[in-house]
């Protein structure tokens, strides 16, 4: 074993834990990419210096354990409902910056109703969408974002688009919504990809302090485990399988600067 | 068939295919996703319908769009999933069509957990949805009645018009335990869908399911039609088990899990000559109110067990009424009762009663 | 007769898998039996234990709080489980992975440095069966011949060549149960 030299007194930390995500190990899988998403969201808290006006509405996935994570007040939603519930906090806490954090079985097929609503009605809130294309809490069942083809625990000959259809397109769906002001697509599988989803939550956070309407980021995710890949070849399907079938880009922004003014 | 070892979950999906399930819809949620993938996997392959519904809420109107076009079809989830179907229950009960559901029981309220309890009694027995409607609830306590009840239940759904629950807990639906399948029974022949059902009016006026009643004496006379169906069944379909209640002064009262716990705590407590039996509520729904409110007037206390914080409780405490004095346990939040603590409970109360007893030895289990 | 199990370790183990075999064969015999696992997110990497019941007459309980016996595969489950197995019953502890010995004298330890023996006999993955044998060799339930029996029944066609290695990691456990048992006879000074 080598000896490292003993610490200089004056060293200066260049990378630390943010504020608003407390040190406490997460249940994620070794590789997920959930973890990611965690720390990107609490950076910009951070940055913002928004921890103590944040309010964040945990949904049931994976994620369903956001609130142990994040050093934020968090309500836990019901299966799908998280843009309700979101909707009645920032409702009567308009001061609030209130976000959702929510995988895709849980938005786009439960919650369905209630995401385009709250995007009909313009709701002044941020969702964090992860994407991983399958429904990892329960053990990998097909969402109505598996890839055409994929084979899941109930897809197991593949997803076939005659009785199981193809993948729904949420952010490019949410973004023909007038309400909607802030509808972009990131993803998670690489280090310029984390910088661009780090800014355009920045970005969804502002537009939602602007008050011009509904905001959510799509994050293009991994699930090493119901995958059934390394954690390294999951984000190489991400890139080569996913990427291609849920395009990145922005989908909605708010028009001008100046719009965003008015 | 031969007897094999069966995984709960896997074994009334299967059941249900043997017994002509036609169409399965549903949702995925632990602790019974696995009946949802083995359907997934066998239900294509026989050239039936498999669906994964976007939701509970789905499923369940899948269910009885499937139903009012006259197949046998199914499906199943677990406690927060099914207080999502609750409308779709209502509307089946006000349209009269046969359908199965198998509830995996979880902790709850709420989110809860996905470990085993008793939780959903109150929801489906004494109905979660609107109006005044019944199911046909039956809690299987073993891997084997998890197929009996599952088949029972397609046919009770077909013979009454109604919908059949078959309640299980996630440590049935988990647990493994040798058990025989049946035989596959071919499903219904196309030309045989019952006169009522959606299949195209050809020759024949046309058919309407629906629950709408808009004038309200004519709602009432059909909820009188309803009462009238489920007085038939509470008189013909009570199922129930007594084991070692006839020297008894104490009865256990429990179902399903609770009921297979307080077994083994019986066994202990009859080696140390406690005069303990227990009464099984086989069908919630009709409930054995006749052999109950008889039990009451044979034994000097009764005790119920459950997974919860006493639900069916109020039904026995409801039939047995002053006759003699009703005990509770209960562990709740997905904690399964030991047959230990039981067997304390049992302990206790006859000692209160006054009957000699000695230490139970320790080896004694069943 | 009847006679409950608990085997615990990390998922991965074949902990779930052991407790099937055993169940399987139990069947096989013409017994009663139930084989109850945990289950949920907790198994993600995490910890696995099942509880298998065997029985002639039809079992209640599926779960038991004192086991007659338990096969327990890292620390964590001897730490849990230790106190648990009733008195004059069996513990088999792959010592492998848990350096710490057992304190109860109350009851039949047995020591298995059961991933050693596994990667003696060329596969990492025979823990579980070296183990089960041990078991086997210390409790009257079932035979190894009659769970080896059993294997071959449900073990998939395509991991049929695996039958020999198995068979041999039931043998080598049931062995060395038997010498670990002599050794704990034997007083030392
Ligand atoms: C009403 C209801 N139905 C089903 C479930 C079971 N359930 C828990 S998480 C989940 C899917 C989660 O998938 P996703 O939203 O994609 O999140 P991930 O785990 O992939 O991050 C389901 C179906 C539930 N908790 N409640
Ligand atoms: S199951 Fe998938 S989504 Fe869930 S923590 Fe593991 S890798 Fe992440
Ligand atoms: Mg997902």
């Amino acid at each position: 074993m080598s000896v490292l030299a003993p610490p200089e007194p004056a060293l200066t930390p260049v990378y630390s834990y943010p504020d608003a995500l407390p040190h406490v190990p997460t249940h994620y899988c070794p590789g997920c990419t959930h973890g990611i998403a965690h720390r990107l969201i609490a950076e910009v808290i951070d940055e913002m210096a928004a921890k103590e006006r944040t309010i964040g509405v945990a949904s049931v996935g994976c994620s369903v354990f956001a609130y142990r994570y994040f050093g934020v007040d968090f309500a836990q939603a019901a299966h799908g409902r998280a843009p309700a519930m979101a909707t009645g906090v920032k409702r009567v806490r308009p001061e609030a910056l209130v976000f959702t954090y929510q995988g895709d079985g849980d938005l786009a097929s439960i919650g369905a109703a209630e995401i385009l609503h709250a995007a009909v009605r313009g709701e002044q809130i941020t969702v964090f969408f992860v994407n991983n294309a399958i429904y990892g809490m329960t053990g990998g069942q097909m969402a109505p974002t598996t890839l055409l083809g994929q084979t899941t625990t109930s897809s197991p000959a593949g997803r076939d688009r005659a009785t199981m259809g193809t993948v729904l397109r949420m952010s490019e769906l949410l973004a023909q919504v007038d309400g909607a002001a802030y509808v972009v697509r990131r993803s998670l599988h690489d280090v310029v990809q984390i910088k661009r989803a780090k800014k355009a939550i920045r970005r969804a956070f502002e537009v939602q302090e602007q008050g011009l309407g509904f905001t959510m980021v799509e994050l293009l995710s991994s699930c090493p485990t119901n995958w059934g890949m390394t954690p390294e070849a999951a984000l190489g399907y991400i890139r080569d399988e996913m990427v291609p079938a849920f395009p990145l880009g922005d989908f909605k922004v708010p028009e001008t600067r100046a719009e965003a003014g008015a | 068939m031969a007897r094999e070892l069966l995984k709960g979950n896997v074994a009334f999906a299967e059941a249900a295919i043997r017994a002509g399930c036609e169409a399965y819809f549903g949702y995925p949620i632990t602790p019974q996703t696995e009946a949802l993938e083995h359907m997934a996997v066998r239900m294509p392959e026989l050239g039936r319908t498999f669906v994964q519904a976007e939701s509970e809420v789905a499923a369940i109107n899948m269910v009885y769009g499937a139903a009012a076009a006259g197949v046998r079809t199914m499906t199943s989830s677990s406690s927060p999933g099914v207080s999502l179907m609750m409308e779709g229950l209502s509307y089946m009960a006000g349209s009269e069509v046969p359908a199965v559901v198998v509830d995996v029981m979880r902790g709850g309220p709420g989110l809860g957990n996905i470990a085993p309890a008793q939780s959903d009694y109150t929801q489906m027995v004494k109905g979660g949805g609107h109006g005044d409607y019944r199911q046909i609830v039956l809690a299987p306590a073993s891997v084997q009645e998890l197929i009996d009840h599952t088949v029972l239940a397609f046919d009770l759904a077909d013979r009454y018009r109604i919908v059949s629950v078959v309640l299980a807990d996630g440590s049935l639906g988990q647990m493994m335990e040798g058990a025989e399948l049946p035989a596959m029974r071919p499903p219904r022949a196309a030309d045989a869908s019952p006169a009522w059902a959606l299949s195209g009016a050809k020759e024949r006026d046309t058919n309407l399911i629906s629950s709408i009643h808009l004038d309200p004496d004519e709602e009432e006379r059909f909820n009188h039609h309803l009462q009238a169906k489920y007085a038939a069944i509470e008189a013909a379909e009570i199922r129930h088990e007594e084991h070692l209640l006839d020297d008894a002064s104490i009865a256990v009262v429990a179902f399903g899990t609770a009921a297979r716990l307080v077994k083994t705590a019986i066994a202990g407590e009859r080696a140390a000559g406690v005069a303990v039996g227990l009464f099984r509520p086989i069908t919630l729904w009709p409930f054995p109110t006749d052999a109950l409110r008889d039990l009451s007037e044979r034994v000097e206390a009764i005790l119920v067990v459950e997974m919860n914080m006493g639900q069916m409780l109020e039904d026995v405490q409801r039939v047995v009424a002053e006759r003699c004095p009703v005990g509770f346990f209960g562990r709740t939040g997905g904690v399964m009762p030991m047959p230990e603590e039981i067997a304390a409970r049992i302990r206790a109360l006859a000692t209160q009663l006054g009957a000699a007893v000695s230490d139970a030895p320790e080896e004694v289990r069943t | 007769m009847t006679f409950d199990l608990i085997i615990a370790g990390f998922g991965g183990q074949g902990v779930l898998f052991a407790g099937q075999l055993l169940a399987h064969a139990a069947l096989d015999a013409g017994l009663e039996t139930t084989w109850y696992p945990s289950y949920g997110p907790e198994m993600r990497g995490g910890t696995a234990n099942c509880t298998v019941v065997i029985s002639d007459a039809p079992i209640g309980s599926p779960i038991t709080e004192r086991p007659q016996a338990a096969i327990v595969m890292n620390l964590p489950s001897l730490v849990r489980y230790e106190p648990l197995v009733r008195p004059g019953g069996v513990l088999v502890v792959n010592t492998s992975l848990i350096d710490r010995a057992v304190e109860r004298v109350d009851i039949d330890a047995i020591a298995i440095p059961a991933d050693d023996v596994a990667a003696e006999l060329g596969n990492p993955k025979l823990t579980n069966m070296v183990l089960l044998g041990a078991l086997l060799a210390r409790t009257s339930a079932l035979t190894t011949a009659q769970v080896g029996a059993t294997l071959e029944r449900v073990l998939p066609a395509r991991h049929h060549h695996l039958l020999g290695a198995n068979h041999a990691a039931l043998a080598r456990g049931a062995e060395l149960a038997t010498e670990a048992a002599a050794r704990n006879a034997t007083p030392t000074a």
